[in-house]
């Protein structure tokens, strides 16, 4: 029985980690200007999510048996890649404005270079 | 005095684009006496001596610094058309299946004021070149689910032979899609209630150079376009 609460408490214990340590390695990628702001703040919700549900155990628990999911473990799977589908949701809409705004600035190049030509030769 | 402009947008096209500069500016002859024609060549980051070629015959080329699709290329055209102020915008493939000859037909509905769209099609006589089985099959697909949705028959929806009005030039520059934009740019236009005509033409098989679309590409190609299509009913006019 004590050998069992142990093994609950190391797994709680490893699951905050590995939550703190992401949230840290978000940080420090801000910190250094690698990752902006705007396009941290899922994977710290993210981060707290995960930390909220693996200290407050009974929480996993109710929510679990309220969703109907037998087994309380598979629903933080279920967060998590519900958390991954979000963010790779971003990735793709991140991507479309970037692709909009290279279409837009590669035709002003067009635009701009043509001008410029026309100038020099009048 | 109407000013025209043809817009040519060319990705490796060294081996056709010369010829269809010359026929264009041959059929410049045909056109009515009040109106002017200017001719723009956009490369679309061509890895051969496109850019060089066009270059050569005097007309202005616009250059993309890299390649952008055919959609984004024909925008650039609708753009500097649109900061130009021309009046009456042509697309012509740069590939020499759109025999120029069409043009003054094409450009007549616009320049009469009765039409801000005017397709070019291969449907309506059924003359020349009438693409491969599987394309036709594509094509019949487009033809009746635009008919549907503008509720007007258009029958050669891929058809890159394009005559535009001042306003559809100045929608267009705004809002083209990006890639595989025939086929959208009639449900835009259309449902905006922009008026569309369609002329019968004659196309030829490409002399030379090789074709954007694969066969491979070519379900991609349906799916996508479809797609497009169904969100533009959807979305705010």
């Amino acid at each position: 029985m004590e050998n069992q609460t142990v093994e609950i408490f190391r797994i709680q214990f490893v699951a905050i980690a590995v939550s703190a340590g992401m949230m840290a390695f978000v940080f420090e990628l801000i910190r250094r200007k690698k990752l902006r702001e705007k396009y941290s703040l899922i994977w710290f919700a993210a981060g707290i999510v995960m930390i909220v549900l693996s200290v407050w155990r009974d929480l996993l628990d109710r929510v679990a048996f309220l969703l109907g999911v037998g087994y309380a473990p598979a629903l933080l799977f279920m967060v998590a890649l519900g958390f991954g589908a979000l963010l790779m949701i971003h990735f793709s809409v991140v991507i479309s404005e970037l692709t909009e705004k290279n279409k837009t600035l590669a035709q002003e190049i067009a635009l701009l270079k043509q001008e410029l030509k026309k100038n020099k030769n009048s | 005095m109407a000013k025209l402009l043809i817009i040519i947008p060319a990705f490796n096209e060294e081996e056709n684009i010369i010829r269809v500069i010359e026929r264009v500016r041959n059929a410049a002859t045909q056109l009515p006496a009040d109106a002017s024609m200017d001719i723009v060549v956009i490369n679309d980051g061509s890895t051969d001596r496109t850019k060089e070629a066009a270059e050569k015959t005097g007309v202005t080329v616009l250059d993309l610094p890299y390649n952008v699709g055919i959609g984004a290329t024909v925008q650039t055209g609708f753009k500097y058309a649109a900061e130009n102020h021309y009046d009456v915008a042509v697309q012509i493939d740069g590939d020499g299946q759109h025999d120029p000859q069409f043009l003054p037909g094409l450009i007549a509905p616009v320049l009469d004021g009765k039409a801000d769209m005017v397709i070019g099609s291969r449907f309506l006589d059924n003359r020349g070149f009438q693409s491969t089985f599987m394309r036709r099959l594509g094509i019949r697909i487009f033809y009746a689910v635009n008919s549907l949705i503008i509720r007007q028959k258009i029958t050669d929806n891929t058809s890159g032979f394009r005559a535009y009005s001042a306003n559809a030039i100045h929608l267009l520059a705004d809002e083209y899609p990006s890639d595989y934009p025939e086929p959208e740019s009639v449900i835009i236009l259309g449902l905006r209630k922009f008026r569309i005509h369609e002329i019968p033409v004659v196309m030829k098989e490409r002399e030379g150079g090789r074709s954007s679309i694969t066969l491979f590409r070519s379900l991609y190609y349906m799916v996508k376009v479809l797609l497009a299509i169904f969100i533009n009913i959807f979305k705010k006019q």
